[in-house]
């Protein structure tokens, strides 16, 4: 069994703030942490390894400073890490981001591949699911529990805004998860140590044979028109007391500035 | 202050600190109430690989040694003695295995130590034996292929949690003290049970309980050394271990330290913070004076028996009766400072105060290391002149 966990290296977004001026992040000085549902993703792969066996790889695409995060996986118990980096890369969507990670995952091979839900800076939870589709395989997103796994059979749940459905597959196969699924382990002793000496290993759009025009910003369909930050209202009421006293107090506002 | 210490005891300190910040400190408080075994914070230890920590790598460790496992047991003690009692007792219980196991015994049982999957215990104490070891009557008698234990152990620390023992017996009583065995026991092993679990005042987080031996069936091979040398193993044991005991003073003086200060700069009376009175003041420098004292000799002494030295009996008993006196001292001070709040079990202090107590007592009392200090001492002087 080979499993892939696609992991992003992403601002600490408690830490981030937006310049009012540029309407861009600043990120000088924000730490940078791995993606948290991607800390899931991983832990759930690292589950199976324990259970079934399995070899696990965990791919970003990123900058140089991505390798960091590598190293905290491999701490954790993942066996291999691979970093797409390359300036054809820059400016990625995510059309090209997935273009690009599926590419690598046929490089590497993989049953089973695990990407969070989403990124918690881009957030479009896009990545995951398109990645299966160019790589032609089925995905189940939002998995908040492994119910059972063998070589050729996986069942999960799948968390719905009521309840759960319960989906079973046949790897290949493709998961999103979301934090309910676990309990992210800490980094073992052996595995700093491990991930102290590793060498990580470097891939570019040469190795996987990939046309220019499908990368970075050139093979990204979207353009960022503009980044602005939500103007912040200040004149916000807080109604407080007993759900009678709430919405007595709601209707005689709404009657004072004409609404009803 | 600056210990020097390199990257993979920084690593080591800082995983240690991340457990005890991150598992431990949450769930003390309701240890302690409830008397609950730490199973949850063992596992994390276990899969953290502290268990592995002084272990050589070839039986799956990480081949560190008594300085490292200090800096692992200080942080530990920072957050909570009862843990770091369960997890420095299985050092203790490893030890004789370590010092004094065939190639045999040692790739049977180290393995599982290291990775967790299976807690040690070290039993020498009875009733009629607790300073004056020389008095157990727990008797190990050959038949065949097999020992054959009877007799009773109390007060042993992870009894009844562990999977492993190692018992000192008597094999020969009429040899006195050269009469004594050390043996691996199996827990499951047929005649050996578990008696009472002991109700205590403090580190209620740790088991404590009493081991009965009716007909135990033990193999003839796990004996650990020679018969006869279960006494050479249990004082090497212990003067090995003794460090650790001298790291658990160290961390909780420093854990009841921190609550202190900051309990002293907050709290206003007379319109000012308490950190302002002289008397604090006095009070609070003490306690750093010492506790980096303390730190200090622990350290040393680890440092040395790391070294390869053979005489190290005495500085691990200095070490130990130096840092866990200043524990209790640091801790019965710290709850001064913070008043009936320190009395409340709204603060932990009151706890670390309890806790504390026990260290001035196990691995050998405090009386009894000035007694091993001292005969040292008359050695040494007697020589030189
Ligand atoms: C401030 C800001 C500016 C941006 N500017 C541009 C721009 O100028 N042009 C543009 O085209 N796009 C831009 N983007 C979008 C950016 O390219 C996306 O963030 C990226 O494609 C990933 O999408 P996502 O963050 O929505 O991930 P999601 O789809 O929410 O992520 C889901 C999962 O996919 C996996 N995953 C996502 N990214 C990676 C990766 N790099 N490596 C490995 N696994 C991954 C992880 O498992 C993750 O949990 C910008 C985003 C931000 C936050
Ligand atoms: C919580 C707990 C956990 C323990 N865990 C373990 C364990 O895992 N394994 C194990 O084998 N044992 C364990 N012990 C036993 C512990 O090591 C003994 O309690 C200790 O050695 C002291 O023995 P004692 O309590 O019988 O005291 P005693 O020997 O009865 O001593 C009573 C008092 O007399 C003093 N005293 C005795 N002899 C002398 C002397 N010659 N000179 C001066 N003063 C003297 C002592 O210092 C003490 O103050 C544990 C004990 C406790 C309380």
């Amino acid at each position: 069994m080979k499993i892939i966990v696609c992991i992003k290296q992403v601002p600490d977004t408690s830490e981030v703030r937006i310049n009012p001026e540029t309407n861009t992040l600043i990120r000088d000085g924000v730490p940078s942490i791995i993606n948290p549902y991607d800390m899931h993703a991983v832990e759930a792969a690292l589950w199976i390894k324990d259970t079934l066996g399995a070899d696990l790889t965990v791919l970003t695409m990123g900058p140089p400073q991505a390798e960091t995060a590598l190293r905290e996986t491999i701490a954790m118990g993942a066996d291999n890490a691979v970093l797409l980096t390359d300036r054809a890369f820059a400016g990625s969507d995510t059309w090209a981001t997935a273009h690009t990670l599926a590419a690598a995952v046929k490089f590497i091979g993989a049953d089973i591949i695990i990407c969070g839900k989403q990124a918690i800076d881009g957030d479009t939870a896009q990545v995951g699911p398109a990645i299966a589709e160019f790589l032609d395989i089925p995905h189940i997103s939002y998995v908040s529990m492994i119910v059972s796994v063998s070589t050729d059979s996986i069942t999960v749940r799948r968390l719905m805004d009521e309840g759960y459905d319960v989906v079973e597959a046949t790897p290949p196969i493709l998961l999103t998860v979301v934090k309910e699924l676990n309990q992210p382990r800490m980094a073992s002793l052996k595995g700093k140590i491990r991930a102290k000496k590793i060498e990580i290993r470097k891939l570019t759009h040469n190795d996987l044979s990939l046309d220019d025009k499908d990368l970075g910003l050139k093979g990204s369909p979207t353009q960022v028109k503009n980044i602005f930050a939500p103007e912040q209202k200040k004149d916000r009421i807080v109604i407080a007391g007993s759900a009678q006293d709430q919405a007595d107090e709601l209707i005689s506002i709404l009657r004072a500035i004409k609404c009803i | 202050m600056d210990y020097f210490l390199n990257e993979d005891q920084q690593m080591i300190r800082d995983t240690a600190r991340q457990i005890a910040q991150e598992k431990i400190v949450p769930v003390r408080a309701e240890l302690d109430e409830k008397e609950l075994f730490p199973t949850e914070i063992i596992k994390v230890l276990a899969q953290s690989d502290m268990f592995g920590l002084f272990i050589p790598e070839e039986y799956g460790g990480l081949g560190k040694g008594a300085f490292e496992l200090c800096l692992a047991v200080e942080e530990l003690s920072r957050a909570c003695l009862g843990v770091s009692t369960s997890y420095a007792a299985n050092a203790l219980g490893t030890y004789p295995i370590l010092l004094f196991g065939t190639e045999e015994q040692k790739k049977k049982y180290l393995p599982d130590i290291a990775s967790g999957k299976k807690l040690v215990a070290f039993g020498l104490t009875e009733a009629n034996a607790g300073s004056d070891a020389a008095g157990i009557q727990t008797t190990a008698t050959k038949s065949g292929t097999e020992y054959i234990l009877n007799g009773t152990k109390q007060w042993i620390t992870n009894g009844g949690e562990a999977d492993i023992y190692t018992i000192i017996a008597m094999t020969d009583k009429s040899r006195g003290a050269r009469g004594a065995s050390a043996l691996i026991v199996d827990k499951g092993t047929p005649g050996f049970s578990f008696g009472k679990k002991e109700k205590k005042m403090g580190i209620r987080a740790s088991t404590t309980c009493e081991l009965v031996f009716d007909d135990g069936h033990v193999p003839k091979d796990n004996i650990l050394g020679r018969d006869g040398m279960g006494f050479i193993v249990a004082m090497k044991t212990l003067d090995q271990s003794r460090t650790g005991v001298g790291a658990q003073g160290v961390g909780v003086a420093q854990g009841a330290f921190e609550e202190a200060v900051n309990f002293a700069r907050t709290r206003i009376q007379f319109d000012k913070p308490i950190i302002s009175f002289q008397a604090i003041q006095h009070m609070l420098a003490d306690m750093a004076i010492q506790i980096e004292a303390a730190r200090a000799l622990v350290y040393s002494a680890a440092r040395y028996v790391d070294s390869g030295a053979k005489d190290f009996t005495k500085v691990s008993a200095m070490a130990k009766t130096f840092a866990t006196d200043v524990g209790m001292k640091v801790t019965t001070d710290a709850l001064q400072v913070m008043g009936g709040s320190g009395y409340m079990r709204d603060y932990p202090l009151e706890k670390m105060m309890r806790d504390a107590k026990i260290l001035q007592i196990y691995e050998g009392t405090n009386q009894i290391q000035r007694n091993v200090i001292c005969q040292h001492l008359i050695k040494e002087f007697s020589r030189n002149r």
